[in-house]
């Protein structure tokens, strides 16, 4: 030791100390980059970056340290996964209050990099469920199984098509359809809002990537039997053929009991 | 119709009615019952039918013309139409998409069988009608009606075939042949009926009282809670806050008749805060805020699905009865009349969940003789 401390002012120390600082952060970036899904490896700047970007944005409901309000759920604990769902969907920031936070049809209001510094502070916050691998998110799973799951597990709210359904009180489960995998299998981790939580102890990381996979193809399909009226079962059916269908009827009786003269 | 309708007396009402804004005494008058004029008919005349308008094809044979012309060109593209559905048939290849307005992307297999077939059963119908009209003969015609009673001559006739029939049928002489024809003829009713009400199936007997919860398995240890459809087990840990499970007995698919099993065993197992739970019983009958309750509606029998994590209802997707799961699931809206029934759980040795006993009523929907 006492060797290195008589060297440490030899002119090549600068050289050596500076090539070992950088060996060690290439190989730290090397290590740690390629892997940029769960780990989200949240540098303290980010997370210096997103506690800045909650103050002005999230914490008038949210409070300041996060712990949640009168009407605002606490966010300690909820994880990289919930804040990535909700603030990249658009349901948050809250645009106004209502009897559910809805996707905004105008896309988030935060960019990709905005909300993953916003998730790394929620997630230094308290431990709770990263954002997914994109192995897991992007289909390639067993669509039989997934049809299956989603039918036990999902088809009573969100329909037999994915095609979304009225809960009580003028809440209702959104369309799947256009919904990416990765914020399906975080709304499915964290359960936001009305939902229900299936996180992994409930439903196996496969499961989820099953019933994405499933969801996927569904949307892909072509429609068997000609329109299918948004999948949304008897009733825009039945109104379809009230007005519609009776209406030509009533058209074509008329037309048969004229006189041709 | 005795109105009065002659024209110079209508047309003084008008002019007083339009000028009767000027005075309520004045527009009262209008209201007042007016004689008629004596001037009616005596009778009115039978105005007849009116008078018929001829065709353009009924005189001008080049018009009648045009219009076979018309009618054996609907015919013709239905043939065509026919055999365009056969030529797609075999042309068309079964996995083919194509993507329409309105429809969006379907089967054009489908779309080509379907749109040939409509045209040409469609042009057969546009055709004939056309036919019917342009053509054929649209005079009107009278039918007389006749009298439906028959003269009483004839009527006297029947009468009188009959009594000789009976007569020389010698019942009324010979009563055991009587008696034995109504015995066979009314015990002819009872094959024709015996098949029906025999066939309704082996009697319910407990059936609608008991679920496959009510029995052990056969090593006498009480059911475990299983995921539904994997068919694994659930540990007491697995079951995070606001979780929901969609449940069936250990060892259902062990039994004669699964699907009837499920019909009656689904079970949704959920996870509340347990200070929230008012009921003592079910705070009981529950582990740490994880209960069990019956998935079968009390309405009529459909799957209680819907959880809403953040009210903590529990909603029927047919008729949308309501069940607060923090009270007993009570029903708080829609046709069910009676709460969900919970199943009582506990841990086993292992940590899984398994249910201590059955069901302590009936589930799903009222039906005859239900305690």
């Amino acid at each position: 030791m006492s060797s290195l401390a008589a060297r440490r002012r030899h002119p090549a120390a600068l050289v050596i100390v500076l090539l070992f600082g950088l060996i060690v952060t290439g190989g730290l970036y090397a290590a740690l980059a390629p892997k940029n899904a769960d780990a989200a490896t949240s540098s303290s700047s980010d997370i210096a970056a997103g506690k800045q970007l909650f103050l002005s944005n999230c914490a008038t409901c949210h409070g300041v340290n996060a712990t949640g309000g009168n009407e605002a759920p606490d966010l300690v604990g909820v994880g990289a996964a919930a804040v990535d769902f909700q603030v990249g969907t658009g349901r948050m920031p809250l645009a106004a209050p209502g009897i559910q936070a809805e996707a905004d049809t105008n896309g988030p209001q935060f960019d990709n990099k905005q909300i993953s510094q916003l998730a790394a502070y929620v997630a230094s916050l308290g431990p709770g469920p990263g954002i997914p691998a994109s192995d897991l998110t992007s289909g390639g799973g067993d669509i039989a199984k997934g049809g299956e799951l989603f039918r036990v597990n999902c088809a009573m709210c969100h329909n037999f098509a994915g095609s979304g359904g009225a809960l009580t009180r003028g809440k209702f489960a959104p369309s799947l359809m256009d919904v990416s995998g990765k914020h399906m299998y975080e709304a499915m981790e964290t359960g936001p809002q009305s939902m229900p939580v299936f996180n992994n102890t409930n439903m196996s990381p496969t499961d989820k990537k099953d019933i994405i996979s499933f969801l996927q193809n569904t949307k892909d399909e072509p429609n068997q039997g000609g329109a299918n009226l948004g999948n949304l079962g008897p009733v825009p059916e039945g109104l379809f053929v009230w007005t519609i269908g009776i209406g030509l009827l009533i058209g074509a009786a008329v037309w048969l009991g004229r006189k041709a003269a | 119709m005795t109105t009065p309708s002659n024209p110079s007396d209508k047309e003084s009402s008008v002019t007083h009615d339009s000028t009767s804004e000027a005075g309520d005494d004045r527009a009262l008058v209008s209201l007042e019952h007016r004689e008629g004029s004596d001037n009616l008919p005596e009778r009115f005349q039978d105005p007849g039918l009116p008078a018929h308008i001829h065709r353009a094809g009924d005189s001008d044979e080049a018009a009648a013309r045009r219009y076979e012309r018309q009618v054996a060109a609907l015919f013709a593209i239905s043939m065509f139409a026919t055999v365009l559905f056969v030529v797609s048939y075999f042309a068309v290849g079964n996995d083919t998409v194509v993507s329409l307005p309105i429809i969006g992307r379907t089967m054009a297999l489908h779309v080509s069988l379907g749109v040939t077939l409509g045209m040409s059963l469609l042009c057969i119908g546009l055709g004939a009608i056309h036919w019917a009209k342009t053509l054929m003969p649209d005079t009107e015609v009278v039918e007389e009606r006749h009298e439906l009673r028959s003269p009483d001559e004839a009527r006297e006739g029947a009468v009188k075939i009959l009594a000789d029939g009976l007569e020389g049928s010698q019942l009324k002489r010979r009563p055991l042949i009587k008696y034995t024809l109504g015995g066979a003829l009314g015990l002819f009713a009872i094959p024709l009926g015996l098949q029906l009400v025999g066939s309704l199936g082996p009697l319910p007997h407990t059936d609608l009282e008991t679920t496959l919860w009510d029995s052990k398995l056969p090593g006498g240890k009480p059911r475990r809670l299983m995921r539904d459809p994997d068919g694994t087990a659930i540990r007491l840990s697995d079951v995070t806050l606001g979780s929901v499970f969609h449940v069936l007995p250990e060892g259902i698919d062990a039994t004669p008749d699964p699907n009837n099993e499920k019909l009656k065993a689904a079970v949704i197992l959920i996870s509340l805060q347990e200070n929230l739970i008012k009921s003592a019983r079910e705070r009981k009958w529950g582990v740490d805020g994880v209960v069990a309750y019956s998935k079968i509606c009390t309405h009529v029998g459909c799957p209680v699905g819907l959880y809403e994590q953040t009210t903590h209802h529990l909603l029927c997707p047919c008729h949308q009865s309501t069940f607060d799961l923090t009270e007993d699931c009570k029903v708080i809206f829609g046709p069910a009349k009676r709460a969900l029934p919970q199943l009582k759980i506990s841990v086993d040795d292992e940590g899984y969940l398994v249910a201590d006993h059955g069901f302590d009523q009936p589930v799903g929907p009222s039906f005859w003789e239900r305690a």
